[in-house]
């Protein structure tokens, strides 16, 4: 019994991780960087619902609504800034610079709102549900949820919409999609808004769960995320759901069963292995550089 | 042209397959000693996929390599070379940020050697050698006619030289059979044709054999010795260039039907 | 230069690279000679002595960087963890022999020892990271820095009369009268003597650039860069992809050892913390801002970045930020098209 609650909290913690990799993913599958200031993106998001929540007295959901949409901008800000000018630049190049934005994110908060943590409010009722001596949280069960309903409005927007399948296009190629009259500049954009939209409500799930924010909360859940979305497959959206919902499984239960000190160790142990024993990914293809 | 004993490339049946598709099959290939052979055949005919199986870039699904009477099955990229193979690239792929003289010097990596502990502690090998592939290296510059340039930055050459480049950086490695992917693509009538008069020089000065793919007839059939032609990665024939310019399939293949 | 016949031209070729090495090492000989004068006739405040060996400690921990990064094109997000090794196993050299040795001899051997050892954990980590490309290998080298850490911190070495122990449970030992802890857990390596000092950390940074500039203008050099600008070109002409780049990136984390070690017994007490992703990060700024593969810049960039900080208090806070945005505009400028064709056209002009 305690091995399926284990499990249960596995999944909750790994729907937050899933809805981070999301960010990650996309943004690998169409503008083919890692945007390593995804996690900060997380931070902020955390900050202002907080703010939004407490200072400005707003209900959860408007509250939640603001943070998205201060994310949204935030992600597209720091494409348009940071990321545009240097798509001609070599990945190497991209990802020093994807790393200074997310040092000047993480740094800028700290001079804004120091160092010290916050406490993030209490936002979802203690309750658990009872099914015989099994008890789920409400808050593991919409953290859940939230994963879920993301996910299939996800997949129905790239499977089902215009929009969508000019995404498909660009992340296959976007030399040929600009031919076909894509906007692929606008698309790269809209990639930005959603992960970072996404980022806002894994940033509130987060701090529902872990109640202090913090400058550097970003950091490790977005490293971790992004294991995860190597682990499913860079650029596979139920890659992104699988891998997720696997790492944090696997982290709550080398928390509960081998270490806690060293979960971070294992965590990062399974990142190197997967990415020795199938780079790709669990859902992910290879690619090849053409001679 | 045939009897010269036995070639110092011989394919077998060879053949790779990407997926459901068949990108060269059946092909039997054969360059003997000190022979410029021709690659020709119209575009997405599986000429550089070839090459690429010849150096080991792809492994070959079916067939056999005989290179130097030696089987080549299960060696790499770096081991062919070792061999005896060098090649250029179609899409030219220079070691952009070093100069002309340490790209050249770069093809000397196997050919002469010493370790590393007498470069970072300068022990007197590490001079010797050195002098050694300087000497080599610039003689091999003003046969391509680069020796003006060997202070510059690779990747500001003008195409041409780029090319030429590519030639002497294969021609370091100290092979027995040379690979020019489309070595005279971009070049006007002038430059190709003092490009035909070095790969000849190459050729009698090394004692080397030269496998060409090319789409520049003028200079395919003033260069080779015999013609391989290529259609949807099949061989549809072979002969001299007078042979090749007089068989209907090749004329059918290139001018459509 | 340009009339002159082919040796001339070649001349000018071996003076254009025995010049850039040659600035580096008065550089670093001048800055030490005025240094140690000043420290002679006391005209240097307490806080500028202090961060002497500091400075040469990363100055060679960024070297080796430039070397992985730079040179070899390889994004190394774990320097830090690397220099947490040759800290730690520096220390505990120093700490065993505290009674057999004279401090200049324990302090080379400790360097020393951190050096190797962490050379082969390098060797070791290579082995899988460098099958890896791109943004993979930096991701799993930032791993890999964060379990060195963490393995550090939940590390226990003491010894006794019985000899060495090492643990990575506290409560296995049982230490018998007078023994010792070298490494104690979270709480890291403390009273440790501090026998480092500048003249060593001038010579291992004059030693560092020796090698790395030996190297580069070397056969191994020329394949390093070749690997680094066209990746199957270079196993065309025979260099083994595999072995090139574990050369680069061995040497890269023995400096980091070296450097570690010499930090290691500058400090009293450490923890393994210290040496954490930000520590990588910090190293990676000086050689971003330096310029990737350019060792002046290099020196340059480390010492202005770690002292000014340091020095103007007002900037203390804002520090990080500015290395963030140092780090943003660097790539910027030299990745943007306009300056790149103006550049190459100046150049041209100058030839």
């Amino acid at each position: 019994m305690r091995f399926l609650s284990n499990l249960i909290n596995g999944l909750g913690l790994g729907s937050v991780y899933a809805i981070i990799a999301l960010g990650y993913t996309m943004v690998y599958g169409i503008a083919k960087m890692l945007n390593f200031a995804h996690g900060d993106v997380i931070m902020i998001g955390a900050y202002i619902a907080f703010f939004a929540l407490t200072r400005f007295g707003l209900p959860l959901i408007p509250g939640i609504l603001v943070a998205i949409a201060c994310c949204t901008l935030l992600g597209v800000i720091i494409e348009r800034l940071a990321y545009k000018p240097l798509r001609q630049a070599t990945s190497l190049s991209v990802l020093i610079t994807a790393i200074g934005v997310s040092y000047f994110l993480q740094n800028g908060a700290q001079l804004l709102w120091s160092a010290n943590p916050k406490v993030f409010p209490s936002i979802i009722s203690n309750g658990a549900l009872h099914l015989g001596a099994l008890s789920i949280s409400y808050l593991t069960l919409i953290t859940i949820g939230t994963c879920i309903i993301v996910m299939i409005a996800l997949t129905l927007f790239i499977n089902r919409t215009k929009t969508g399948s000019a995404m498909r296009a660009c992340s296959e190629d976007k030399g040929a999609a600009r031919l076909m009259g894509i906007n692929v500049n606008g698309i790269i954009s809209l990639t930005f808004a959603i992960g970072s939209g996404l980022a806002a409500i894994a940033a509130v799930l987060l701090c529902a769960n872990y109640p202090t924010v913090t400058p550097t909360l970003g950091s490790m859940p977005g490293i971790k995320a992004f294991t995860a979305a190597v682990f499913g497959g860079i650029g596979s959206i139920p890659g992104a759901l699988l891998g997720g919902l696997l790492l944090g499984i696997i982290e709550i239960l080398s928390k509960a069963y081998i270490s806690t000190q060293l979960s971070d160790v294992i965590v990062f142990g399974v990142l190197i292995i997967i990415l020795l024993v199938k780079p790709a990914g669990l859902l992910g293809k290879n690619v090849r550089e053409k001679v | 042209m045939n009897n010269k004993g036995t070639p110092i490339l011989e394919t077998k049946d060879l053949g790779i397959d990407f997926g459901g598709l068949t990108a060269v099959n059946d092909l039997n290939l054969s360059v003997y000693d000190k022979e410029i052979v021709g690659l020709i055949g119209p575009n997405g005919a599986g000429k550089t996929t070839v090459f690429n199986l010849l150096t080991k870039v792809y492994t070959p699904s079916r067939g056999t390599i005989i290179f130097d009477g030696k089987d080549t099955a299960g060696k790499s990229v770096v081991e062919i070379n070792k061999a005896g193979i060098a090649r250029t690239f179609q899409n030219i792929r220079l070691f952009d940020k070093l100069t002309v003289l340490d790209n050249v010097r770069t093809g000397y990596h196997n050919n002469i050697r010493y370790s590393p502990l007498s470069a970072v502690f300068r022990l007197p090998g590490y001079y010797a050698k050195e002098r050694e592939i300087e000497g080599k290296s610039r003689e091999l510059l003003e046969i391509m006619e680069l020796g003006e340039y060997a202070d510059f930055t690779a990747g500001n050459l003008p195409y041409g030289a780029q090319r030429r480049l590519e030639i002497a950086r294969a021609m370091a490695t100290d092979p027995k059979l040379l690979l020019l992917d489309e070595p005279a693509a971009g070049m006007n009538p002038q430059e190709t044709d003092d490009l035909m008069r070095m790969i000849r020089f190459v050729r009698d000065h090394f004692g080397i054999a030269v496998l060409l793919i090319e789409h520049d007839m003028q200079l395919v059939m003033g260069i080779c010795e015999r013609i391989t032609v290529l259609n949807y990665g099949m061989m549809l024939a072979e002969g001299t260039p007078a042979e090749i310019q007089a068989n209907p399939e090749v004329i059918k293949a290139y001018l459509g039907d | 230069m340009n009339g002159k016949e082919k040796k001339g031209i070649f001349g000018f070729l071996l003076d254009d690279r025995h010049r850039t090495r040659t600035i580096s090492y008065t550089m670093v000989i001048a800055a030490y000679i005025i240094l140690e004068v000043m420290l002679k006739t006391g005209s240097l405040s307490s806080l500028l002595t202090g961060l002497l060996v500091p400075a040469t400690c990363y100055l060679v921990a960024a070297i080796g960087l430039n070397l992985n990064v730079g040179v070899s094109g390889e994004l190394n997000l774990g320097q830090a963890g690397f220099m947490a090794v040759g800290a730690f196993s520096g220390v505990c050299v120093s700490g065993l022999l505290a009674n057999s040795l004279p401090p200049v001899a324990r302090l080379i051997l400790a360097i020393l020892i951190g050096m190797v050892l962490t050379a082969f954990v390098g060797f070791l980590i290579g082995i899988p990271v460098l099958k890896l490309q791109g943004d993979y290998l930096a991701i799993v080298t930032l791993a890999f820095g964060q379990i060195v850490m963490n393995l550090i911190m939940n590390l226990y070495v003491a010894f006794d009369s019985t000899g060495l122990k090492v643990s990575f449970v506290e409560s296995k030992f049982k230490l018998e009268q007078g023994g010792k802890y070298l490494i104690n857990g979270p709480m890291g390596a403390t009273g440790t003597q501090r026998i480092a000092n500048f003249t060593t950390g001038t010579i291992l940074v004059l030693f560092a650039l020796v090698v790395v500039y030996n190297l580069l203008y070397s056969r191994n050099g020329r394949a390093i860069m070749a690997a680094r600008d066209n990746r199957i070109a270079a196993e065309a002409v025979g260099i083994d992809i595999a072995k090139t780049k574990m050369m680069a990136f061995v040497i890269s984390a023995a400096l980091a050892g070296a450097a570690g070690a010499l930090y290691g017994l500058n400090y009293s007490t450490m923890v393994a913390s210290k040496f954490d992703y930000n520590t990588s990060i910090l190293i990676l700024v000086y050689v971003v801002l330096g310029g990737l593969g350019n060792f002046n810049g290099t020196l340059i960039a480390t010492v202005v970045l770690f002292l000014l900080p340091q020095l103007l208090r007002s900037l203390q806070d804002y520090r990080m930020l500015i290395y963030a945005i140092i780090l943003i505009l660097i790539m910027l400028i030299t990745n943007n098209e306009f300056l790149k064709t103006k550049a190459a056209s100046l150049r041209r002009k100058k030839a």
